[in-house]
């Protein structure tokens, strides 16, 4: 973690081992195989699909904001916007539901 | 830093500049959030209509698309690994990738359309009015929300373009690829908001 402070430092002097080829090459095989989940449990009825949007790709949309858009390398404040964000979004849809479950 | 000579005309704060990217990735992640609530709430009220238009539309154009997408994100990373090595070269191949797998996916989706109106089925089309509430809901969220996401995928495709030309000229480099990084990111959101547009729309509709 006490590395992370010091991204802002990254170009240049080397001192901060950036990713390699082979850890991006892993996350996009993840992201192809879970794909594919994602299409086999849509073939098992519509609330196996629902679930497998609910559950897959969340994990699919964190592979990508964690290594490739480099959150995992980041501060923690870059961290922290996104969560807010994300935050923000899910008290908007938690109270559009609570609103229409009672009408 | 880089060379001493420059140092003094050259304020940089890197980032500050990756800040600045996020906070307006986060007002996309916004844009299209209002959209996606948009889409439960209409799915929630007509589960049916949803269901039936969902089968109209074809899952495997669906999938393809996100594979090209994905693996155009995964070239485009890789692209800033090879300019951290200073590869030049390496990282405009992995750019023209991305380039080419971008096209890719605009001319999949511009197909998948042009079947959709050919069926009558587009904006404000006098077959579509004749289609249940909810199946007309529903097609007007998938050409908003496809439509607003093939823009980005447009835009994207010039700001990588940009790219290009800049690791060709050596505006960007080794020790300077902060603006590469900001484009990087400006693509993965697209792909993730692709990520979420498939299951919406294609497999759990």
């Amino acid at each position: 973690m006490s590395d992370s402070i010091l991204t802002s430092s990254e170009h240049g002097d080397g001192s901060i081992a950036h990713p390699g080829y082979g850890t991006f090459v892993k996350v996009w095989i993840a992201l192809v195989v879970l794909t594919g989940l994602l299409v086999l449990m849509s073939h098992f009825g519509q609330s196996s699909a629902v679930w497998g949007l609910l559950l897959i790709t969340p994990v699919k949309a964190w592979l990508v904001f964690y290594f490739f858009m480099h959150l995992k390398y980041e501060g923690p404040l870059l961290k922290v916007v996104v969560l807010v964000t994300l935050g923000t979004l899910l008290i908007f849809f938690a109270l559009l539901f609570s609103d229409v479950a009672f009408r | 830093m880089s060379e001493p000579n420059h140092a003094h005309a050259d304020h940089r704060d890197d980032f500050g500049a990756r800040l600045g990217m996020w906070l307006f990735l986060v007002t996309e992640m916004v844009l299209f959030g209002g959209l996606f609530i948009a889409y439960s709430y209409m799915r929630s009220t007509y589960p049916a209509d949803f269901h039936h238009a969902g089968t109209e539309l074809n899952a495997t154009l669906g999938v393809t698309n996100t594979l090209v997408l994905l693996t155009s994100s995964l070239t485009v990373a890789l692209s800033i690994v090879a300019i951290q090595r200073g590869d030049r070269l390496k990282s405009m191949a992995f750019l023209s990738a991305s380039l080419a797998l971008g096209v890719t996916f605009l001319v999949i989706k511009a197909t998948e359309w042009a079947t959709k109106f050919h069926h009558g089925l587009y904006p404000n089309a006098p077959h579509l009015a004749t289609l249940p509430h909810g199946e007309q809901v529903f097609f007007g969220l998938y050409f908003t929300m496809t439509g607003l996401h093939g823009l980005h995928v447009i835009i994207g495709l010039g700001v990588l373009s940009y790219m290009l030309v800049q690791v060709a000229r050596g505006r960007i480099c080794q020790d300077r690829y902060v603006q590469l990084e900001n484009a990087g990111l400006y693509w993965h959101l697209v792909d993730v908001i692709w990520i979420f547009l498939l299951p919406l729309f294609y497999l759990a509709a």
